[in-house]
């Protein structure tokens, strides 16, 4: 009787990591046949990039012990057999990269900067952070502190935009097209969903035409046009001109992708707000938005890394973003034909920040459960 | 709102009847240069961060000229498309932006070109291997080019003058263009003389590229200012022109203290030593000596950026004085 109550195993094949390969990469032949395909292809790149970009690349030294200091020095240059990756072009204009033409007395500006802008995102990012209302509170006025720090004034030296460049440009074009995107965003949307025919024409005019353009062309009417309409004299500044340009493109992307949220919401919601007597920003605020912000997460943060990549347009308009310091170096006589490593560099260096943003999406969909059903039927 | 806008018309009247750019210049302490956004050789930054290359010592030679300091310059990195209007704006001093000075660029967009800093034209670059040592034996050769340009219609032209055929390649950037010359898919990659060069530097082994003597095109590149402003003009103008001269003279970085007690006339009116020139130019009289001193003359200038001893290799050819082959020549110093 004993060995009928024992508990039989499920079958070898089904469990485990047999199972887990069965199910997942051999289900059946067109499955196992891509299977055997990919792994003999990542059987030949794998070994192939790691020696190339680790195992026979330099850092700061080439295969002699040299310091590298410019591109004749790079082993795959001395000796084309067992060159690897020139790391040491990164290595040298590593500061370049990072901060620009920045000046270097007061560069500690910007990593305090950078330091700051983790702390503001702390609060966003982690809801049960402690404390976490004074880190918002810090959150808020975290931009005033930054534009005075980076930029001078409050007894700071004056640096001009002009000197900023690299990864600070693009984080500055970066964070600051996305934060103000939003709110405008949120206004164009409920703007063209307004019962006021002019509010909601102009809404709509409004983002028909800004996303009936491409970004090249509003960042060349803010660096071409725009000056020739102001005043000789009046100087608007360069980066300023093109942070206007990114900000009304993005809002405009903003503000469809929120008003699918807006369109997804049931009538019942709006009604039953209503019918509680409450007044039009109250439902908004309360009811209506907190919902469709929430299902609108995957296309917000979609076009989010969009326009980040985006920025790298600006070096059309003569800004000399991550990317464009890139360029730059490959202009320098000393530096030519490192384009590999350069551009390896740079898109590793967005992957890193797009690919954080994907994981954080994905964090708030799962804490949020955005897909729930909402209360339809 | 009626009140608003005189305000701003006042505003507007009062910024459009400032100086000239010169006093601009003087008061905002520093000059502002538009450049590339980096090319080798003319602009690029270098590892500290600091400008450098032919262009750019146009930039600095013209705030020594003003400020006596090379450091009172502001770069601008500029387009293709973005050069022109952002010197119209006013947004830059002067474009020293390897642009080719044309007719419809000096008249009809109101700029003004003050000279030539380097003469460029389109050239070829083959591979060592092919043999070929003349652009005439390239009869029956695909040729990678780039769409929409001058370039094509150079290359159509030559061509056709020559009496031979070639097969085109279309392309659409200059990294493209090395690509494909660098895998085999075209036996000849043709643009700018100086483009040619940065590509062949760029490649792992240059020594198999090479350079033909043909140049099919004149690409006079050259420092331009707005038009109308002739007291700029003439300071832009003459610093590239005491830098030719100087070259001319013989007198450069290294002996230019010397050269303050040389018996010839001209280097004492350059030097400042004799005549009141800077003060024509509403400079300081030593205004070219510093120029000297701290930029160099025009051949140091272009032995340090581009010169046979730099990665890019480009010998002076067309750039060589008017006394050694070349065309570079200034007016005289009196």
């Amino acid at each position: 009787m004993n060995e009928m109550n024992e508990v039989r195993k499920p079958p070898v094949a089904t469990t485990g990591i047999i199972g887990w390969l069965r199910i997942n990469l051999f289900f059946n032949w067109t499955n196992s046949l891509i299977t055997l395909f990919v792994i003999y292809c990542l059987y030949h790149f794998i070994p192939w990039i790691l020696d190339w970009t680790i195992f026979s690349a330099d850092f700061k030294y080439n295969f002699l012990g040299e310091q590298i200091t410019n591109q004749e020095m790079c082993s795959r240059n001395l000796d084309p057999e067992n060159g690897g990756a020139c790391w040491a072009v990164i290595y040298v204009r590593f500061y370049q990269f990072i901060y620009g033409f920045y000046p270097k007395v007061e560069v500690w500006r910007v990593n305090v900067a950078y330091v700051m802008l983790a702390l503001a995102l702390l609060p966003l990012l982690y809801a049960n952070l402690p404390y976490r209302k004074y880190f918002l509170y810090f959150t808020y006025i975290f931009p005033v502190i930054a534009y005075f720090l980076l930029n001078g004034g409050f007894g700071f030296a004056e640096v001009s935009t002009n000197k900023w460049g690299g990864l600070l440009v693009t984080l500055v074009l970066g964070c600051t097209g996305i934060a103000l995107a939003f709110p405008i965003g949120i206004m164009l949307a409920l703007g063209r969903r307004s019962k006021l025919p002019v509010i909601s024409m102009m809404c709509t005019l409004f983002i028909e035409f800004i996303r009936g353009v491409p970004l090249i062309t509003l960042l060349f009417f803010g660096m071409v046009m725009l000056p020739l309409f102001l005043p000789e004299g009046i100087d608007m500044d360069g980066l300023v001109r093109v942070l206007v340009a990114v900000t009304l493109f993005q809002s405009a992307y903003m503000a469809e992708v929120i008003r699918g949220g807006l369109q997804a919401i049931p009538p019942g919601q709006y009604e039953a707000a209503k019918s509680l007597g409450m007044s039009y920003w109250r439902m908004n605020l309360l009811i209506i938005l907190p919902q469709a912000i929430r299902i609108s997460i995957p296309p917000i943060v979609n076009t989010s890394i969009g326009l980040f990549k985006d920025t790298t347009l600006v070096i059309i308009v003569g800004i000399l973003d991550l990317l464009g310091i890139g360029r730059g170096t490959l202009a320098d006589t000393n530096w030519l034909g490192l384009s590999y490593e350069i551009y390896f560099f740079v898109s590793l260096v967005f992957f890193i920040f797009t690919f954080g943003m994907s994981r954080y999406s994905l964090y708030l969909e799962k804490k949020l459960k955005t897909g729930i059903n909402m209360g339809a039927d | 709102m009626k009140k608003l806008l005189s305000i701003f018309a006042v505003v507007a009247f009062a910024f459009s009847a400032h100086a000239g750019t010169l006093d601009d210049v003087k008061n905002r302490g520093f000059l502002k240069c538009g450049v590339t956004t980096g090319l080798a050789g003319f602009a690029a930054p270098d590892d500290s961060g600091e400008w450098a290359g032919l262009d750019a010592d146009m930039c600095r030679a013209v705030a020594v000229a003003v400020f006596g300091d090379r450091s009172k310059v502001e770069f601008i990195t500029t387009t293709g498309k973005s050069r022109f209007p952002t010197l119209a704006s006013g947004e830059v001093d002067m474009l020293a932006r390897n642009t080719t000075w044309t007719i419809s660029r000096d008249v009809n967009l109101g700029f003004e070109f003050v000279g030539v800093n380097f003469y460029d034209g389109q050239g070829f670059m083959v591979p060592s291997a092919l043999g070929v040592s003349s652009a005439t034996e390239l009869d029956g050769a695909t040729v990678c080019i780039q769409t929409g340009t001058t370039t094509e219609l150079n290359l159509a032209d030559f061509f056709r003058l020559n009496g031979i055929s070639y097969e085109a390649l279309p392309i659409e950037t200059n990294d493209e263009g090395k690509e494909n010359l660098f895998a085999g898919r075209c036996d000849v990659y043709t643009t700018d003389a100086s483009g040619l060069s940065s590509t062949r530097a760029a490649a792992s082994n240059p020594d198999k590229w090479k350079v033909l003597p043909e140049i099919i095109s004149k690409e006079p590149l050259g420092p331009l200012v707005r038009h109308g402003d002739h007291q700029w003009g003439d300071v832009v103008r003459w610093s590239l022109n005491a830098m030719i001269i100087a070259e001319e003279l013989g007198v450069t970085s290294e002996n230019v203290d010397a050269q303050m007690s040389s018996n010839v006339p001209e280097v004492l009116r350059l030097l400042g030593v004799e005549g009141n020139y800077g003060e024509m130019l509403e400079l300081s009289n030593d205004w070219a000596y510093q120029i000297i001193k701290q930029i160099g003359n025009y051949s140091e200038s272009y032995e340090a950026n581009v010169g046979p001893d730099t990665p890019l290799e480009i010998a002076r050819g067309l750039n060589a004085l008017w006394t050694q082959g070349g065309i570079l020549y200034a007016p005289p110093f009196r």
